[in-house]
């Protein structure tokens, strides 16, 4: 089969734009190299909504970050994603921070971000009372939020493959040869024949435009560091609180996460070690701990339940490449997605479609479905609710992991989701089993004994993210 | 909603024994809650030896110990619930559990025993750098892998933390064919037993690393090596003693932690040393009716000690229900100069017999004074050869002291030179 469409990368970009292809009368196929989606930039960054006062004015960046942020709330909302409207400040602890944060204020207003306002350090503390004394003076930003970006594409993908996209996992693309008319990319899942390219790979979209010729472009792979401290000091921070930029980003932040966890960091450091490079660095924790106790003194590494760090795509142009590749028709890059990457993913999805509609007929499909019901979640429901769903599906009563009260029911609905987990993090991505305080000691193993009922395959078949990631080896003598 | 004396959280060694000790002070209507799928806690996964010796004079399996009360409970009518994980206890006593053949369960108990054990501190905390990559996991769940599994979980393994189930691991892993190549402690010396070093690091050629620590994992996919280095006095790594290690497994005993969270959420105070409730001699915690023992009060070094603190609560239980339990004022306990924390935190004043404070000490010492005060007033001195932090101790308090002593009164126990 030949698809109108191959998308290749299924990270938060890939999986909004192949929501938004599937509405229409075309075939899309999904590629990912990993095991799941959301599995590269995706998966480990802030997961901020940002307002959009840091992107320069009249750039791709400035114009889809306020747009998507504007677009987050129905997304989310469509889909079930968790979002959270918490706001943002941006701490100044000089004057010469306040000019500044005067001149990320111009630039919001002159990006047409809401509710922009210059606070002094009383009412700062006021908005944020665990911020450092030393604050004088803040950006407020009342638009911004938090959202959970994996989930968001996690529902992206489950949306797209209900209305018929192919999610290909285990595809990494090693070449693409342009047959006139249509390309086949050769993949390590076989060869895929498809009209278009749009190229999503994150860090890899330099690689795999040079498979057709475009060395347009070069990814540098930048890494941030990331501590996440337990629930129990959810306190510290109820809005996202940013320090002032500098030329590697947006400073250290402390920030709830839509779960309520803490989440400090990041570190910015262009990556040496390989591009997909995500091991964190003793200097770059230690770092992240520091700054963070600038805005924050009371945070403490008691509180740290995981480390993590997570790669960027960044361009010397400083801006996204979105946009036809000058070496062919057929080719779209979508290129140098880093902050504020996510929070412009739902722009960049009906820009790209757009761009794809100037060559391709695109017609709406006579049924589909741009929402995801909510998926169960024990958690938050009621006394009521929970009696009436064990009787349902007995499943929904047995507590897997405990923690974050995550049932056996919640596990084999994760499972057998469109694109579903197929490894122990798929299922903590999408369930929040093993992401408490015990970081999977204890639900870890049953865990994979459900992966392996449910997949009909041995438990030491089932993986902690694909590849090589074994967990158990052969069985004892 | 069922009414019932006495539900027990957990029915491991402590629920077990706690639940049977009641019994036996006439409270028939007893509830064991249990999350796991059988009874017997963490035991049913420690096939080594080395149980009972205190408590039953033999040396037992985990299972084998857990047998005896288990077929204890069997012979009674107490009820019992497994597969079955408890989501809140109200503060009037209501408990909710739910599990997939009873669905939500709610019992209003007169008296209730928490007794849900401890859990094993995982990798996030310690910060360790590196890569994501599969093949770290805590020792315990290592354990339960190989031993009620049946997998193994490596084959060239590193162990960080010399806590007793560390130990007992570089043995497992040992016996099933896997190389350990080393166990890494980052204090100057164990937290485990000194016999679990003799029988399972020294007997087997495994090296014993002291003040070391591992700085940095490595690997894409599975775990390919870490690298260790030593720490000076401050455990800070010292530049320039890296090592890396080969390995595709990194176990971790690091330490325990009482597994408080339903305590927390209920309300009752917990001691910010042990992680566990503060509780009086029965084991009572700060809400009447709501007693505590075994791992969730303090971790324990040997499970014989467990038996006997949850057979105190137990009968603290049974007396509470029968309505024998004597209120007076209380006496408070404390540790000090390297005696880290006291159970229990409280004695009643109208208490009935005499009491064990149990406690763990800081770091090795040898040849010192332990001695129990109250001001001024010396209780007790007894000389210690040696103690270390691997083991529990504790010091007899006799009924007529804490007859004589003042109401509001502080028992101290500290070490002095000898």
């Amino acid at each position: 089969m030949r698809y109108d469409v191959a998308i290749v990368g299924a990270g938060v970009c890939g999986a909004l734009i192949a929501r938004e292809l599937s509405a229409y009368n075309i075939s899309v196929a999904l590629l990912e190299r990993a095991n799941d989606v959301a599995m590269g930039t995706t998966k480990a960054n802030s997961a901020i909504v940002h307002g959009g006062f840091d992107a320069v004015t009249g750039t791709l960046k400035a114009k889809l970050n306020v747009k998507g942020t504007a677009l987050m709330p129905k997304i989310c909302g469509e889909m079930n994603v968790p979002y959270r409207n918490n706001g943002s400040v941006v701490l100044a602890f000089s004057e010469n921070e306040m000019e500044t944060i005067k001149t990320l204020y111009d630039r919001g207003i002159a990006n047409g971000v809401e509710g922009l306002e210059i606070i002094d350090g009383a009412r700062a503390k006021e908005l944020e009372p665990h911020i450092s004394d030393d604050v004088v003076g803040a950006l407020f930003c009342p638009s911004s939020g938090i959202v959970c970006p994996y989930e968001l594409t996690i529902a992206a993908t489950e949306v797209a493959v209900t209305n018929g996209v192919e999610f290909i996992r285990n595809c990494e693309v090693k070449s693409i040869s342009d047959n006139g008319g249509f390309y086949t990319l050769g993949t390590t899942a076989g060869d895929i024949e498809a009209t278009y390219i749009i190229n999503a790979a994150g860090t890899h979209t330099d690689e795999v435009a040079r498979m057709i010729g475009d060395s347009s472009f070069e990814v540098i792979s930048r890494k941030g560091e990331y501590y996440l401290l337990d629930k129990s000091y959810g306190y510290l921070a109820d809005h996202t609180v940013f320090q002032c930029p500098n030329y590697m980003g947006k400073g250290v932040l402390v920030t709830p996460s839509v779960d309520g966890n803490i989440l400090i960091g990041p570190t910015a450091l262009d990556v040496s070690d390989g591009k997909d490079s995500i091991e964190t660095t003793p200097e770059g924790l230690s770092t992240v701990v520091e700054r963070a106790q600038k805005s924050i003194p009371e945070v403490n590494l008691r509180g740290a339940i995981t480390s993590f760090a997570g790669v960027r795509a960044h361009l010397a142009s400083e801006d996204f490449l979105i946009d036809w590749s000058a070496q062919s028709e057929r080719f779209i890059n979508v290129a140098g997605i880093e902050s504020p990457g996510l929070s412009a993913a739902p722009a960049i999805a009906l820009y790209v479609k757009d761009l794809l509609k100037e060559k391709l007929e695109l017609s709406e499909k006579a049924n589909y479905t741009m929402t995801r019901k909510a998926p169960v979640r024990f958690r938050h429901m009621t006394k009521s609710e929970r009696e009436a769903l064990i009787k349902k599906n007995p499943a929904y009563g047995r507590i897997i992991c405990r923690c974050e009260t995550i049932t056996e029911g919640e596990i084999i609905d994760a499972i057998h989701a469109p694109a579903g987990a197929r490894d122990v993090d798929g299922v903590k991505r999408r369930t929040r089993a093993g992401m408490g305080r015990c970081q999977g000691g204890f639900c870890g193993s049953k865990v994979v004994e459900i992966l392996a009922r449910e997949l009909g395959v041995e438990m030491n078949e089932i993986t902690k993210f694909g590849g090589e990631s074994k967990i158990i080896y052969e069985r004892t003598k | 909603m069922r009414e019932c004396d006495l539900v027990v959280i957990g029915g491991g060694p402590a629920g077990m024994a706690a639940a049977l000790k009641a019994y036996e002070e006439g409270i028939k209507d007893i509830l064991i809650l249990e999350r796991a799928e059988t009874l017997g806690g963490i035991l049913e996964q420690c096939i080594h030896t080395g149980f009972g010796l205190h408590y039953f004079g033999e040396e037992l399996s985990g299972p084998e110990y857990a047998d005896r009360f288990i077929e204890e409970i069997y012979k009674t009518d107490i009820d019992i619930r497994v597969d079955t994980m408890v989501l809140n206890v109200s503060a009037d006593n209501v408990v909710t559990a739910c599990n997939n053949f009873d669905g939500l369960l709610q019992i209003k108990a007169k008296a209730v025993v928490l007794a849900m054990g401890c859990r094993e501190r995982p990798r996030g905390a310690l910060s360790i750098a590196g890569c994501r990559a599969s093949g770290i996991m805590t020792a315990g769940t290592a354990q339960k892998y190989v031993n009620l599994d049946g997998y193994m979980p490596g084959h060239e393994v590193v162990i960080l933390g010399s806590g007793d189930i560390g130990l007992i691991m570089a043995r497992r892993m040992t016996l099933e064919g896997a190389k350990v190549k080393a166990v890494c402690e980052l204090m100057p010396y164990s937290g485990g037993l000194t016999r679990n070093i003799v029988q399972c690091l020294e007997d087997f050629g495994i090296p014993l690393r002291l003040s070391c620590t591992v700085v940095k994992t490595h690997g894409k996919d599975r775990l390919e090596g870490v690298t260790v280095a030593n720490v000076d006095k401050n455990l800070k790594p010292i530049l320039g003693t890296e090592e890396y290690i080969p390995c595709d497994t990194l176990m971790l005993s690091v330490g325990l932690i009482p597994e408080n969270e339903l305590s927390k959420n209920s309300g009752i105070d917990l001691d910010p040393v042990t992680n566990g409730p503060v509780v009086d001699e029965y084991r009572e915690t700060v809400r009447k009716g709501v007693f505590a023992c075994g791992n969730v009060l303090q971790v324990h070094d040997l499970v014989d000690y467990v038996t006997e603190e949850s057979q105190i609560a137990g009968e603290g239980a049974a007396k509470f229900i029968k309505g024998e339990k004597e209120y007076g004022g209380y006496i408070s306990t404390k540790g000090e100069n390297g005696v880290r924390y006291i159970v229990p935190q409280r004695i009643n004043k109208a208490t009935d017999k005499d009491v064990k404070l149990y406690f763990r000490v800081g770091k090795v010492f040898r040849n010192v004074k332990l001695v129990v005060k109250c001001g001024d007033e010396i209780i007790s001195s007894k000389k210690k050869n040696k103690m270390t932090p691997g083991e529990m101790e504790y010091v007899p308090i006799k009924l007529e002291t804490i007859k004589a002593l003042p109401e509001n009164g502080v028992i101290t126990v500290t070490i002095e030179e000898a």
